[in-house]
């Protein structure tokens, strides 16, 4: 019997996005990151080869976040102390693109300033040639007031800055706008909303090839599904030819398994909830890979063993089967 | 497929004659199509149509139940290839798997183990479906002893794994009166593998490296008499196995192709490792696998995927929400804080079991917010000063506490304001983000 596979027919394609400068185009960056371009929902290569791999991003901080599990200062150790050191253990994690997180404040607790978050951008830049996405700490004011002064410090090398919200946009987009750079954009799971800023920030003139969106998609446990959903709605609308929701997603699995109790904590958690360490790992995982499945073009993660594993999952969804 | 009603008046005799209790022929056929009535209500429906009839009302994914001792595992009657479309309706089985080669003692061990595995979730226990045994000895006997051992350890449904039917009878013998899987029918051995499904009452797992191969073998298991077939698409990959259960969903439901209208079975503890083991299965609770059997028992891998596959099983046109109203964590007294949420069930349970598990004493006030979690009801416009305010009131907290003292989510930080203009007299708190933070907070802050 020869079974006819139904393929399906699209009219739209994602955007294919290119960030991070070379020499060639003037910048310091030794590799640059090229995402979208899909004409098919995701890997079904059956239909058309997928035309570029979903990127892994490690995320840092200019300094170890006090919130973040001890699990991943473990880990991370020494390293954290130093943004440029910790770049360097990214990328030597496996990392293919950087998002440093830019703290609120500093160690004493002093507001942070635009000298400290130039600095700590441009340690970044030098200890690795990786593209880098720049997000503030997400509190209007300050994020703007960072933001500005680490766009223009970090002129002509192509870095993404975030986080562009309904509520907060302009001053950041202005300042990629003015800088060359890209943003991303996120709203709160759900379609509409997410279109609304890319159209937000379009009639900034910001061109869509330098918008990257991202879905908001909580964790593994709390509410995925609602994330997982949003995400193949939106890929299925640009498919079927909607522009405006046509653009690359990025995702944080990292930071949304991360902050849930099954990974963050070890102690006074339920017996059945079994080894910390490799919960956590399976937590960010689990997180990533149906987000990967639903269309995600990046995913920033923390650990490096769940790079490790995300990878080889990338890995065989890229490769194209043998159906014979 | 579906049929509309318009299809259905045409197979019906169109007489009117009301025998069926429904004024007109037309009228039936649409409660027909509504499926509100059963066909045989018509005494005059001609066999051809009947056929006919029946074969459209098929559902397109066959369900395929597997039974021991008053436990059922289903899969299959699924309508659909993403879930906001309407919703997965059966959650795959998670079965873990035992070779018959393995030491005895060491599988009643495990058996015993999984078996009495629960994790709680959302107020939800959660457990694993059942077992899988593997013929890795070749000996008829042995098979039976180690099938015999793990039903003397679980009462769960089971699936047994061997290519020679021979094997396979001395196996289904050890749990007669069941109603088991039994995996696998090749193009070599299928007559034998369905005799022995067919004598001792199985559904039968059917393997095929193409779908083009599937199918011929899913329509001679079919014409043979047997009706509960799985499908085994030997994906040994994730790009793989999301081609091909993606292809095989689109076949059944967009074209209504009945050979391959049954659960796929996929075995993601053929994986090398642990880790890539949870990765696969993650993927088929997510694409379309309807049997899913493991290799490794480790609560760090099956809480996850358990809890995975309530997310992507929920009905999304229904968040789960818990009642609105005030809830009282450790007692609290006239004295203890007042901590404020949305009623979306995920919210509400993170707040209580950190606040429990702290042991402190709040009183937890949960606003209607449609079931969204915080951010999303505050973007939404359905969780804000004015509707805590009114809660408040709603449920009399007045009468309940003397300091009053409530503690917004650190969301929703901006909303501080406008809460102590609508409640005169309250000090307002901004709690942390995240809930796993709130007893640190009520410690520092509160106390």
């Amino acid at each position: 019997m020869t079974v006819e596979i139904p393929k399906d027919s699209w009219t739209g394609t994602i955007r294919t996005i290119t960030l991070g400068a070379m020499a060639d185009e003037g910048g310091t960056r030794t590799s640059k990151i090229t995402v979208g371009g899909q004409k098919t929902l995701p890997f079904m290569q059956f239909e058309q080869a997928t035309p570029n791999r979903p990127v892994i991003a490690i995320e840092i901080a200019d300094r170890f976040p006090s919130d973040w599990s001890p699990l991943l200062q473990e880990f991370w150790a020494d390293a954290a102390k130093d943004p440029g050191e910790w770049a360097k253990a990214a990328e030597a994690a496996g990392a293919e693109m950087i998002v440093l997180l830019l703290s609120l404040t500093d160690e004493d607790g002093n507001p942070n300033t635009p000298e400290r978050a130039v600095a700590a951008t441009k340690k970044v830049l030098e200890a690795t040639g990786l593209p880098l996405f720049v997000y503030g700490p997400g509190q209007a004011e300050v994020d703007n007031e960072l933001l500005l002064a680490v766009a223009d410090a970090a002129k002509g090398e192509k870095i993404a800055l975030g986080i562009c919200e309904d509520k907060n946009y302009r001053t950041i987009v202005a300042a990629a706008l003015a800088n060359d750079h890209f943003v991303v954009a996120r709203a709160p799971m759900d379609v509409n909303l997410s279109k609304q800023l890319n159209i937000l920030i379009s009639d900034m003139k910001l061109p869509m090839e330098r918008i990257l969106m991202d879905p908001t998609t909580g964790a593994l446990g709390y509410g995925i599904e609602y994330g997982y959903s949003v995400m193949e709605r939106l890929r299925i609308a640009a498919l079927q030819g909607d522009s405006m929701t046509g653009l690359p997603m990025i995702v944080t699995p990292g930071f949304e398994a991360w902050k849930t109790k099954e990974a963050k904590v070890g102690h006074d958690v339920p017996e059945e909830w079994g080894d910390w360490q490799e919960r956590a790992i399976i937590w960010e995982t689990l997180t990533a890979v149906p987000l990967v499945e639903s269309g995600a073009d990046i995913v920033v993660l923390r650990h490096p063993e769940s790079v490790k594993r995300v990878r080889k999952a990338i890995d065989e969804l890229m490769t194209i089967p043998e159906m014979a | 497929m579906a049929l509309s009603g318009i299809q259905i008046y045409k197979l019906l005799p169109q007489t009117n004659c009301k025998d069926c209790g429904f004024p007109t022929c037309l009228a039936f056929a649409m409660k027909l199509a509504a499926k509100q009535v059963e066909l045989a209500s018509c005494p005059h429906i001609s066999e051809e149509a009947s056929e006919q009839l029946s074969a459209a009302s098929q559902p397109p994914v066959r369900l395929v139940a597997l039974r021991a001792n008053g436990n059922e595992v289903k899969a299959g009657n699924e309508v659909v290839m993403f879930r906001h479309e309407k919703t997965f309706y059966n959650k795959p089985g998670l079965f873990l798997r035992f070779r018959d080669n393995e030491n005895l003692d060491d599988i009643k061990q495990r058996v015993q183990k999984a078996d009495a595995y629960t994790v709680n979730y959302v107020g939800i226990d959660l457990q694993l479906d059942g077992f899988a045994v593997e013929a890795a000895s070749q000996d008829a006997s042995k098979f039976e002893e180690v099938v015999h051992t793990v039903r003397e350890h679980t009462h769960r449904p089971m699936i047994l794994i061997t290519d020679n039917p021979e094997i396979a009878g001395a196996g289904l013998r050890a749990i007669d009166g069941e109603y088991p899987l039994l995996h696998g029918a090749t193009p070599e051995n299928w007559q034998g593998m369905v005799e022995a499904a067919k004598q001792h009452e199985a559904a039968l797992a059917v393997t095929g490296k193409t779908l083009d191969e599937l199918a011929d073998l899913t329509a001679k298991v079919k014409e043979s008499g047997l009706d509960d077939i799985v499908l085994d698409p030997m994906a040994d990959n994730l790009g793989m196995s999301l081609t091909k259960n993606t292809q095989i969903r689109r076949l059944a439901l967009k074209k209504n192709f009945r050979p391959l209208g049954y659960p796929i079975i996929t075995f993601p503890g053929n994986a090398p490792d642990a880790g890539h083991e949870a990765i696969l299965a993650a993927h088929a609770i997510a694409k379309y696998a309807g049997f899913i059997v493991l290799d490794h028992f480790k609560p760090e891998m099956i809480y996850p995927l358990l809890v995975l596959r309530e997310n992507i099983y929920t009905d999304p046109q229904k968040p789960i929400q818990v009642q609105p109203g005030v809830y009282e964590l450790n007692d609290p007294k006239p004295e203890s804080p007042v901590l404020v949420t949305t009623n979306f069930s995920i919210t509400y349970f993170s707040v209580a079991n950190e606040v429990e598990s702290s042991g402190l004493p709040a009183w937890l006030l949960v606003t209607d917010a449609e079931g969204m979690s915080v951010l999303t009801a505050w973007a939404a416009g359905k969780f804000d000063a004015e509707r805590i305010a009114k809660a408040v009131k709603e449920f009399d907290l007045v009468s309940k506490v003397t300091s009053k003292r409530i503690v917004l989510p650190g969301h929703v930080a901006v909303l501080s304001g406008e809460l102590e203009e609508e409640l005169p007299g309250w000090e307002v708190r901004v709690g942390p983000r995240e809930a796993v933070d709130l007893p640190s907070f009520m410690k520092q802050v509160l106390t």
